[in-house]
């Protein structure tokens, strides 16, 4: 201990220029994050106190919120079936990340890409889907009636929707969490004779405590979010994100709106204060002299892993093939011919190739913009020793989007770029708003993730090129990048999959020329085309699927490249 | 020879109608009109002004109005068309529209339109309320066709009306507006105790209840004509219903926005959107127009549809929206757990 704390201290009397130069770089990123999610929330979230005119009223709306009914209600509903959803969420993407990381399981590459499916359409899909399924008219609706749930609609439909789609954000934490091991730990135990479920409880659980934290706060926070689900199946089950629509869309309410959506902040600012409690305890995995741990095959695991594995994917499938299905019948339940109507319909709506020529577009500059970003910040904040405070805040930054409703998000982009004396005015209306909005909203679990393959790296990496007088960058660049690019094309293909479908806060900010595919989804459904609307859905998910299978030949090819070290030798 | 020309010319066409069409106006509209009448609204106006270029951003009335309040301190719209009155009137105590008396007000009656002169919006058709009665489902449960609001209320119907929350939708709102004015304040609010008892869910969208009687998911919606009329159309099979005591109702408007720069074309796009030529393209999905008999009857809609419209003051129910709303989710909404 007191050796560590003395090379601190020595590393710290020779601050490498370089040092001040990557404070340098964290500060811009910090003022971009200032410019692109600060600002335009501030911009929102101060029209809570004040009044419909715009005068400053201080805390009478809170007040006036209150002492409606309404809040305690949905308070209530948004906070149990979030904790529920978690509950289920984070124990089955643990296993299903440990099948994939830690087991000799066949298909890996095809359990992950389809264990990403729900991410290829908007939650909205999911919802359509589960009514298909267990609706009023559904094929399964005796099943559920005789597990005693009367009705779909409200908290069941909640429920199994939001865990559906939340599950893949918790796996990609959790893959990074479980990937990075040290098999001298598992190698020593074994000499000792440990049994597997101690080394479970000792070696992996306690590696991966950082990541199975984020995991449940991101699951939380997304569910406690999305006003799409509950809005399409949850009937009369009120929640705090239908509450912001029904205040901002459906009476123009932006002041009462706004209070609502500082309450949903709350997830964000307990997630930073876990994240500093865990991180505190958080030791790194993978230390320099670490040997990477390579799963031994073991028959009755692999099959029982590879058993669960087959049926969640079995499930996910079920879900999207529903929606499938959907697009080509005539008119659900009353006419089941096949028909491509749904397909024309959607193109139409689409304008054909424009909107998909812009979301891809969207997608590709997000992809690229979001993981430099991300990994840049998470980086820096990570392995910077000075700037403190800086660090923090960039830190804490990042995990605010995830709380923010994409709506509220879109309308303080418009707050505060559309302003006439913004300077950065000129960006309203243009694709780069989208970008910038589209990277933002979907930061948090970029910036979890490479925080999480960070974590496991031992800083010693860091010191030792200090003291050989090597510039951060060249380490990076050299060392850590190369062991973190599949957490870097994880990010990537996250941004990409997420931009083709996100709909809730850039549909405040298209125009004319930037009109994006996604966003007829939701209005093909509002107008009585569901089966459109999953048309479109599905048209997105092929294009981000193929997008996905070159991710996953680009997988190949990094893992061959750069992360041959971890094979045994 | 003229073929090619011809061809030329078309291609010029259309690489003049890239971002910087040569000497085309461009107009910006914000619209919650659907696509396939944009498509051909938008061409019976270029057929009389071919100088002018409509570019559209078209979303559900409530999202359009949402990024039309947001965006008043810089306003990129020229003007607003098919968007609901009572928004416009919302827009229009922001001081957000510009009043301008098109050429052809004189023939737009005058409950549908702003009655201040120069009006600052005028209506374009008419969406009353109406209910989509599923009679598959209703079939097979041996419910019978209601034929007004009060038969809503009776217990055949316990967990298959539904019907859109009015602090969503405004098309929920003037179902509950027009209850009001139909029973008064005491007979409206009953009303309403009573039909809570049989409502299966309060939707976020007018559109909802009505797909959602057309999909079967429920027996009864209560939402508006013109998506009545399309499901219908699509093959649902669901008869229209228009409850004989009275029917809320909106209207799709027009309004210039308030500091265009190209507010000469805007006019041009409000003239041409009060003609007589504009009202038939409107009839063609709407059985009311402002500008009186230029519809012609749409099947499913009955004779007296007119007459059944209750009658509403844009700028008094815009007054007391927030009285109203309160009382209703006092009553309804906190505790709308779904029934067994």
């Amino acid at each position: 201990m007191a050796a560590v704390l003395g090379a601190r201290a020595v590393a710290r009397q020779r601050v490498h220029w370089t040092d001040r130069a990557g404070e340098l770089m964290l500060a811009a990123l910090a003022a971009a994050l200032a410019a692109f999610l600060v600002a335009p929330l501030a911009a929102i979230l101060l029209q809570s106190i004040e009044d419909a005119r715009g005068r400053v009223i201080g805390l009478d709306n809170y007040f006036a919120y209150f002492e409606t009914p309404a809040l305690a209600h949905s308070l209530w509903n948004s906070v149990w079936v979030s904790l529920l959803v978690t509950a289920l969420v984070v124990p089955a993407a643990f296993a299903f990340a440990y099948g994939l990381t830690r087991s000799c399981m066949p298909l890996k590459g095809v359990f992950r890409t389809v264990a990403l499916t729900p991410l290829l359409a908007p939650s909205l899909l999911a919802a359509i889907s589960f009514i298909y399924w267990f609706g009023n008219q559904g094929v399964l609706k005796e099943w559920m009636q005789a597990l005693g749930i009367e009705q779909i609609y409200g908290a069941p439909g909640i429920v199994l929707a939001q865990a559906f789609s939340v599950f893949p954000h918790a796996l990609m934490i959790l893959i990074t969490a479980l990937s990075l091991a040290d098999a001298r730990l598992y190698e020593a135990a074994d000499a000792l004779g440990t049994g597997d479920a101690r080394k479970f409880f000792t070696i992996t659980l306690p590696g991966a405590k950082y990541g199975l934290a984020s995991a449940a706060m991101v699951s939380f926070t997304l569910v406690i979010t999305d006003f799409g689900i509950p809005k399409v199946i949850g009937g009369n089950f009120n929640v705090l994100a239908t509450d912001v629509f029904k205040l901002v869309i459906g009476q123009q309410d932006f002041q009462k709106g706004a209070v609502v959506a500082v309450f949903l902040l709350a997830p964000a600012l307990l997630t930073f204060v876990v994240d500093r409690m865990v991180q505190r305890k958080q030791t790194s995995m993978l230390s320099a002299r670490a040997v990477p741990y390579a799963p031994r095959a073991s028959r009755g695991f692999d099959a029982a892993i590879t058993a669960y594995c087959s049926v969640v994917v079995l499930l996910m499938l079920a879900v999207f093939g529903m929606a499938v299905y959907a697009s080509f019948v005539k008119f659900w339940p009353y006419d089941l011919s096949f028909s491509l109507r749904h397909y024309v319909l959607g193109l139409v709506d689409n304008e054909a190739g424009t909107a998909f020529g812009n979301s891809l577009k969207l997608a590709f500059a997000t992809a690229l913009a979001g993981t430099a970003t991300v990994f840049a910040g998470a980086y820096l904040t990570e392995k910077l020793r000075g700037a403190a405070w800086l660090r923090a805040t960039v830190q804490f930054l990042g995990l605010l989007p995830m709380a923010v409703p994409g709506l509220v998000l879109g309308l303080g982009y418009i707050f505060f770029f559309n302003a006439p004396d913004n300077p950065l005015n000129f960006l309203y209306h243009s694709m780069a708003i989208l970008v910038a909005c589209t990277v933002v909203h979907f930061y948090t679990t970029g910036q979890l993730t490479a925080v999480t393959a960070l974590k496991a790296l031992d800083a010693e990496f860091e010191s030792v090129s200090a003291s050989l007088k090597v510039p951060f960058w060249k380490t990076a660049w050299r060392v850590t990048l190369p062991i973190c690019t599949p957490a870097l094309v994880d990010i990537s293909r996250y941004f990409f999959i997420n931009a083709m479908t996100t709909i809730s806060a850039v549909v405040f900010l298209y125009s004319p020329d930037t009109r994006l595919a996604s966003i007829a989804i939701l209005n093909l459904d509002e107008a009585g085309e569901p089966g459109a609307a999953a048309a479109v859905a599905v048209l997105i998910a092929a294009t981000s699927l193929v997008v996905c299978i070159l991710y996953l030949g680009l997988g190949w090819l990094v893992e061959r490249r750069t992360q041959t070290w971890r094979k045994p030798a | 020879m003229k073929f090619v020309r011809l061809a030329v010319a078309a291609v010029a066409l259309l690489a003049a109608s890239g971002a910087q069409a040569q000497g085309k106006t461009q107009l910006l509209v914000y619209t919650a009109l659907e696509t396939d009448q944009l498509k051909a609204y938008e061409q019976g106006f270029y057929r009389e002004h071919p100088g002018i270029e409509i570019r559209w951003v078209r979303d559900s009335t409530g999202v359009i109005t949402a990024r039309l309040l947001a965006e008043k301190a810089n306003p990129q719209a020229d003007a607003v068309m098919g968007v609901a009155a009572s928004s416009l009137a919302l827009l229009d105590s922001n001081g957000m529209l510009e009043p301008y008396a098109p050429l052809n007000l004189d023939a737009i009656m005058n409950k549908y339109r702003d009655s201040k002169n120069p009006p600052a919006w005028f209506g374009m058709d008419v969406w009353g309320a109406t209910v989509c009665f599923n009679t598959v489902e209703a079939k097979k449960r041996n419910i019978p066709k209601p034929e007004t609001w009060q038969d809503l209320t009776k217990p055949a119907y316990k967990g298959q009306v539904v019907m859109p929350n009015p602090a969503s939708s405004g098309t929920g709102f003037f179902d509950v507006v027009a209850w009001l004015t139909l029973w008064g304040e005491k007979g409206g609010w009953e009303y309403m105790d009573k039909l809570h008892q049989n409502i299966a869910q309060y939707t976020h969208s007018g559109s909802k209840p009505c797909n959602q009687a057309a999909a079967g998911e429920f027996v009864v919606g209560i939402s508006f004509e013109y998506r009545a009329n399309s499901n219908k159309a699509k093959g649902a099979p669901i008869d229209l219903v228009f409850p004989k005591e009275g029917l809320g109702w909106d209207l799709e408007a027009f309004a210039i926005h308030k500091g265009t720069k190209k507010l000469e074309a805007a006019r041009r796009l409000a003239d041409w959107a009060s003609s007589k030529n504009a009202m038939i393209l409107y009839g063609k999905n709407f059985a009311i127009t402002a500008q009186p008999g230029v519809a012609e009857p749409l099947p499913n809609i009955p004779k007296d549809y007119e007459q059944r419209l209750v009658k509403m003051d844009f700028k008094k129910v815009a007054e007391s929206r927030a009285r109203i709303l309160a009382e209703w989710t006092k009553r309804y909404d906190a505790k709308s757990e779904p029934r067994k």
